[in-house]
């Protein structure tokens, strides 16, 4: 079998494990795959950000959000995959930005393991939309990428209005822009716990954006679960 | 919407003239483009094309079913396959439209465009007659030249021939750093040409001049474009890369054009083809300055891998490399894979801390080579990626664990050929340490004694 990333050879059977439960073989060479950095240990509660030993229970980033009284509650709980290490800079710009859809198959069994540990059945999925502009330019959404992996049916429950790339902007300019999400075509949303699907967190913003406009159309409490925090 | 046919070419036609891309990627409405593609200016194909075991790239010619894959695509709204192989210069899809220019790109004729006042040496200028011949003829040839041969030189009459007919000419190699290196040797030799330089991020990639100097993805951009098309380190290409250099080469020279091929160490192949008098080719044996090559010394090591793996070298090894730093000549050591790299270059640094290892994808590779350049690095351990194009002076160089696979004849023969390039030190050592002699190395040792020879006989080396 030949790599997904680096394209070398390599052989799949690495335990007597897989070999008799006949799960599916990792599609990285072991080398591809030790380069990621799953998150692991201690959290911050909010954000899902790892933690040192001694530091309080919620990073600082998360006590300012806490503090504010718009955007204190929006959100239940953030939790990453893994590390924005340079190597995942890398592939993350080689699925993404470059295109190469399958990559997203390297994610699998980690993102789903999260979805299970951090979230459950009982929760409804919604992965963060594109603008229409923005997913003819790339083809397709890598939030809704991650949500197919998981095992439960997802909902495109929110839309998105075009605006600059979240990317190239500051924390401030993206705290103070306008909310770009809406409501699409949904049920009633009462009482309904939902996970929020997306690449990266980076500073909230985005999530807690999508987070309001679910909240406000009733929904119980949101969460999300994000491949990478950066 | 109806744009009136003109006689002049529209300004899209003009600046896509000579390139193939998908469709989306032109910077023009498009309306402008359908409107351009039903006056018959412009062709579009699919960008992918479907074949009984898969698919094949229109635009880079992978037709290996491992390297597609698809997605829900948004723009089609259906499962698109695309070509997982030319991904950097932007996704092909099933439902891409690759575009081109229908009519030919029109010809611009350089009186005396040559500037250069070198001197060809007589085993290059015989060379040069025959590249000219060659490209005034529009057929094929290949140059087999030594490594520090100065094939670059040998090119310039042919070039200046073609610019005086109003051709283009388009020069490929697979390394970024070459295309870089030669840019400003072309700008002088041909100063009143235009010349565009094509890599991944240059400005200039996919301009069409009459003199292009390109990466071999690139290459992939042009379409029907040169009149003369000739590639620099043939064998240099990678396996996985060669399949698609020769569907680059064909889709961007013109149906009647000249291909020179240029290399140091032409595969076991062609070198039969040319013995059989099969394929067209110019053999230069000798150096610019007129020595033989120095001849590779294969030496038996022992099991290194084993030593390696109990934090020791092997004893001639060890005393091959403190016999350089004795000497204070500066001295190249390869081994086959990056993992070797790191505990050499460990085990190394005990003898002489200066040392350094560097290998391909290493971030501040460029600043070592620079270190070694300047000469503060005395030794160099490197993985065989950097076995071209880096010159230094006076320099050894071995191999350890030469018996491996990653280093056929050609690697051995370039790697050789890193040595006695400059005229003031045209000597120096080559060793090839060992576990077990192979085939390649043996004939890698052939090789090169063949040259001296063959350079001996016609009479190209100095008394």
């Amino acid at each position: 079998m030949n790599c997904l990333l680096c394209h070398s050879p390599y052989n799949p059977i690495t335990s007597w494990r897989q070999l008799i439960l006949l799960e599916d073989p990792d599609v990285l060479c072991p080398r591809c795959r030790g380069a990621f950095v799953l998150i692991d240990g201690r959290l911050c509660e909010m954000c899902g950000r790892p933690l040192e030993e001694a530091a309080p229970s919620v990073c600082p980033d998360c006590l300012r959000w806490q503090d504010d009284e718009q955007w204190g509650r929006a959100l239940v709980k953030n939790r990453s995959v893994y590390l924005y290490n340079d190597w995942m800079k890398d592939v993350v710009a080689l699925w993404k930005f470059r295109g190469d859809y399958i990559v997203v198959e390297a994610f699998r069994r980690p993102f789903v393991h999260a979805f299970f540990r951090h979230f459950g059945r009982d929760w409804c999925i919604v992965p963060i939309p594109l603008s229409r502009e923005r997913l003819d330019e790339r083809g397709f959404n890598q939030a809704e990428a991650l949500a197919r992996l998981l095992p439960s049916p997802y909902f495109l429950w929110l839309a998105r209005r075009h605006s600059e790339k979240q990317s190239k902007k500051s924390r401030r300019e993206r705290l103070k822009t306008d909310n770009p999400f809406f409501l699409a075509d949904h049920p009633p949303l009462d009482g309904k716990r939902i996970v929020l699907i997306d690449d990266i967190y980076t500073t909230g913003i985005t999530i807690r954006h999508a987070a309001r406009v679910l909240l406000e159309a009733g929904a119980a409490e949101v969460g999300a679960l994000t491949l990478v925090r950066a | 919407m109806y744009i009136p046919p003109s006689t002049a070419a529209s300004p899209l036609v003009v600046w896509l003239n000579g390139q193939r891309l998908p469709r989306e990627q032109l910077p023009f409405p498009d309306g402008e483009v359908a409107a351009a593609i039903q006056t018959g200016s412009l062709c579009e194909q699919p960008g992918l094309i479907k074949t009984a075991r898969g698919w094949r790239c229109g635009r880079c010619g992978n037709d290996d079913r491992h390297l597609f894959a698809s997605f829900p695509c948004a723009r089609c709204g259906s499962d698109c396959a695309y070509c997982r192989k030319c991904l950097v210069m932007g996704r092909i899809s099933s439902c891409t439209r690759l575009v081109h220019v229908t009519m030919p790109l029109p010809s611009e004729p350089h009186e005396a465009p040559l500037s250069w006042d070198g001197e060809l040496s007589a085993a290059q200028a015989e060379a040069a007659q025959a590249v000219r011949q060659a490209v005034l003829d529009r057929s094929e040839l290949l140059v087999w030249a030594v490594c520090g041969a100065g094939k670059t030189e040998m090119l310039f009459p042919a070039i200046a021939a073609a610019l005086e007919e109003g051709w283009r000419v388009g020069l490929a190699t697979p390394r970024v750093d070459v295309v870089r290196e030669l840019a400003p040797r072309f700008r002088q030799a041909f100063p009143r040409v235009p010349l565009a330089v094509w890599y991944g991020g240059s400005e200039e990639r996919g301009r069409i001049a009459p003199l292009v100097l390109s990466t071999t993805h690139q290459l992939l951009r042009a379409y029907r474009a040169f009149d003369v098309m000739i590639i620099d380190e043939v064998d240099a290409f990678p396996y996985s890369v060669e399949p698609m250099l020769e569907y680059a080469v064909s889709q961007a020279r013109k149906e009647q054009s000249s291909l020179i091929y240029l290399t140091a160490t032409p595969s076991r192949a062609w070198q039969r083809d040319i013995a059989r008098g099969k394929r067209n080719a110019a053999v230069i044996p000798a150096r610019y300055h007129g020595h033989p090559l120095p001849v590779p010394v294969l030496e038996w090591c022992g099991n290194w891998r084993k030593r390696l793996e109990r934090g020791r070298l092997p004893e001639n090894v060890l005393a091959w490399v403190r016999h350089r730093l004795e000497q204070r000549k500066q001295a190249f050591l390869f081994v086959p894979h990056i993992d070797e790299l790191e505990a050499v270059a460990g085990l190394l640094q005990r003898v002489d801390p200066r040392i350094v290892g560097v290998h391909a994808e290493a971030p501040d590779r460029a600043d070592h080579v620079q270190a070694f350049r300047d000469g503060r690095v005395p030794l160099l351990v490197t993985t065989t990626i950097l076995e071209r194009g880096v010159t230094v002076p006076n320099i050894d160089v071995a191999v350890l664990g030469a018996e491996d696979r990653i280093f056929t004849e050609s690697a051995l023969v370039q790697i050789a050929g890193r040595v006695g390039r400059h005229a003031a030190f045209p000597d120096g050592d080559v060793r090839f340490f060992h576990h077990g002699k192979t085939n390649e190395m043996v004939r890698a040792r052939r090789h090169i004694l063949r040259m001296n020879e063959e350079a001996r006989k016609r009479g190209l080396l100095r008394p």
